[in-house]
């Protein structure tokens, strides 16, 4: 007995200690890589902070540029004082939002009909959703640029330099890929479940809104996510079809009131830019939970 | 409370026959089987009268109404799915109550009658819990539940214990067993076991390749199957089939398997086997359980023969010994006091008053 325990342990222990070994290094290699690129992506970010912090006179200055000699809030409160940035920043927030609840609006039946109501030519128009999202958005503000403009021949509305005019074209950005993220979310669901559901008496509006909605709550995040951050970092289009100071969005606004000519007002430029980034941020802190808890756990087997 | 009828059902997939052509019916309370292995068309068959599947000919009635075109939702039935398709997001009250929100039943109705279900099924106490919260068998209860408390006129069950265990099975085999005694619905039950299909049906309806092979009650099947299929599908382990030839010496009609093993014809049997003495393709039917070891007392219709075990497994209550004849492997059940080990050379009983003969060209029980 004591002699068979001894020839188990003697044989064991040499594995065990060369997985050790073995979870030891790769844990040291994912260390290295992170570390590299928490640095790297970390680095700019800092930089931006570090000089918000700075008034004028020590940005130009030759001195250590990672460090702050006389630390001021003046950037910042200066931003909070000037009008502009304030509209900047209710112009962006106002278009994401709503630019998210239309992108879900549409995209919601889109991806549930895709998905789940074979009709003629459903595949072929599911792909095609998929390829209108590969066309670069660089070639599309200047189509959408001349139908802006013949909408106004036709019918007298000008649409050219109103920033709730972006909410109209930021979906044409948004739906495409949204609806993508949401066909493969819905086409993970199990098809018994509608199936139940139509059996239980569902009509196909009450299986969306009762079933579909509910179960793909972390889909529907992923996809309103990044929905906001499109519509919330877009820099091409507002700034092709705004002009006037007061129609600016946040990223736009920055850059074409705080550079005056040849002078770039550093210091504001990166107070003004890291508060824009902090929405996008807070929303990913708080959804991040959600958006990766697994809601469809136990639906079926399991 | 209604009964079933499937006249000249067919479906074909693009051009792949699912279901080729099934005539069924199905009366008030009974509890049918549908069984077959896979690809055989039962799911198909029970998902078309759940109206899941369209029909590509023919008619389904349920009570005395065609619903071929009916949706699923106005046919009054409740189907229970094998892998359960609870709502991942609504408790077990919620999942149990929903077709009845949809249809707006006043709320202390559906109260009362998810009380009810939830009482006949013992899952009371999980009600305010979700699906994930639940083990294999508590969901499979709670889909249960879902039919139950609609109390549609039938219920569908397309493998629903497929996916539990194999002691939960025959634990929840019993459980629907007893539903079913408690709520007298008409319930169509699709399954690949034939164990379940023998315990838990009134009739069973064997199918194969988008046919029926046979319909009849477990015991029917076992002992009377019309085809060499239901004979091998019925019964566990499986029905041996040797090749064989009858022979007539002397007026005695014998059924030789090979050189060394030739049984006597049983008396019952004679009349009917006579025509079949020049046939070149038969085929000579046994159970397991009906070879068995020597007894001191030997009985009518039963023969003994000797053979060389290849292999034997005991199994507690009895011992399968495997042995070759003409080269097809032969299953016997002896019991284990027999002692019988591989390679020994025994001497075997044949039960042929529970014999069957098969014509193997076109697969009928002679």
């Amino acid at each position: 007995m004591s002699q068979h325990s001894i020839a188990a342990n003697s044989s064991v222990v040499p594995v065990q200690r060369s997985m050790q070994r073995s979870r030891r290094w790769a844990l040291l290699w994912s260390y290295f890589f992170l570390v590299l690129f928490s640095i790297f992506f970390l680095m700019p970010p800092l930089y931006m902070l570090i000089t918000s912090l700075k008034d004028s006179g020590e940005i130009s200055a030759v001195t250590n540029p990672w460090w702050v000699n006389r630390p001021t809030f003046d950037n910042y409160l200066a931003l909070f004082r000037s009008n502009d940035y304030l509209t900047f920043f209710r112009n962006s927030s106002v278009i994401a939002v709503i630019v998210v609840i239309v992108t879900m609006l549409i995209s919601i039946p889109a991806a549930f009909s895709l998905s789940r109501m074979k009709f003629w030519g459903s595949t072929t128009l599911a792909t095609g959703v998929f390829l209108t999202y590969l066309v670069p958005d660089t070639l599309l503000f200047i189509p959408l640029f001349k139908i802006f403009a013949f909408i106004n021949q036709l019918t007298g509305i000008e649409l050219i330099n109103h920033w709730w005019a972006l909410i109209i074209i930021y979906p044409t950005l948004t739906v495409p890929f949204a609806t993508w993220i949401l066909i493969a979310y819905f086409a993970s669901i199990p098809k018994e479940l509608d199936e139940a559901a139509l059996i239980d008496g569902a009509g196909y509006f009450q299986m969306l809104t009762k079933i579909f909605i509910p179960v793909a709550i972390p889909g529907i995040i992923a996809a309103m996510i990044f929905a906001f951050t499109v519509a919330w970092s877009q820099f091409l289009y507002p700034l092709a079809f705004t002009t006037s100071t007061d129609q600016l969005v946040l990223p736009v606004g920055i850059v074409t009131t705080l550079i005056k000519g040849d002078v770039y007002n550093w210091g504001q430029i990166m107070a003004g830019a890291l508060l824009g980034a902090a929405p996008p941020l807070v929303i990913y802190a708080f959804l991040m939970d959600y958006y990766i808890a697994g809601l469809t756990a136990g639906a079926t087997k399991g | 409370m209604a009964q079933v009828k499937l006249q000249q059902l067919v479906k074909n997939y693009d051009d792949t026959p699912a279901v080729r052509g099934i005539d069924l019916e199905i009366a008030d309370k009974e509890f049918l089987v549908l069984v077959g292995p896979s690809g055989c068309g039962k799911s198909t068959t029970l998902r078309m009268i759940a109206g899941l599947e369209d029909i590509t000919s023919g008619d389904i009635l349920i009570g005395d109404h065609v619903v071929n075109d009916v949706p699923p939702k106005d046919r009054d039935i409740a189907m229970v799915f094998q892998n359960y398709a609870l709502y991942p997001h609504m408790t077990v009250f919620e999942n149990m109550s929903f077709g009845l929100r949809l249809k707006k039943v006043p709320k202390p109705q559906i109260e009362e009658r998810v009380n009810a279900a939830a009482k006949i099924l013992d899952i009371s106490e999980l009600l305010q819990r979700k699906p994930k919260q639940l083990s294999g068998g508590q969901r499979q209860r709670v889909a249960m539940g879902r039919a139950i408390v609609r109390d549609p006129k039938v219920f569908l069950f397309d493998e629903p214990l497929s996916n539990l265990d194999a002691k939960l099975r025959v634990q929840m085999r019993t459980e629907i067993k007893r539903v079913h005694q408690k709520v007298q619905t008409t319930t169509v039950y699709v399954t690949h076991d034939q164990v379940e299909a023998m315990t838990l049906a009134d009739r069973v309806v064997v199918m194969n390749a988008g046919r029926i092979e046979q319909v009849g009650t477990p015991q029917e099947l076992y002992h009377f199957p019309a085809t060499k299929f239901v004979a091998g599908f019925i019964g566990s382990p499986s029905m041996n089939f040797v090749p064989c030839r009858l022979e007539d010496s002397a007026g005695e009609l014998t059924l030789r398997l090979n050189d060394q093993i030739a049984f006597p014809v049983p008396q019952e049997k004679v009349a009917r086997y006579r025509s079949y003495l020049s046939h070149t393709s038969l085929l000579f039917g046994l159970r397991p359980e009906h070879i068995m070891e020597q007894r001191p007392h030997r009985e009518p219709g039963h023969h003994t023969f000797e053979v060389v075990l290849e292999v034997t497994e005991p199994m507690g209550m009895e011992t399968m010994v495997y042995f070759l004849i003409q080269g097809v492997e032969v299953c016997g059940r002896v019991n284990p006091l027999a002692g019988a080990q591989a390679g020994q050379a025994i001497t075997l009983v044949a039960d042929l008053t529970n014999m069957h003969l098969i014509d193997e060209a076109s697969g009928k029980v002679l």
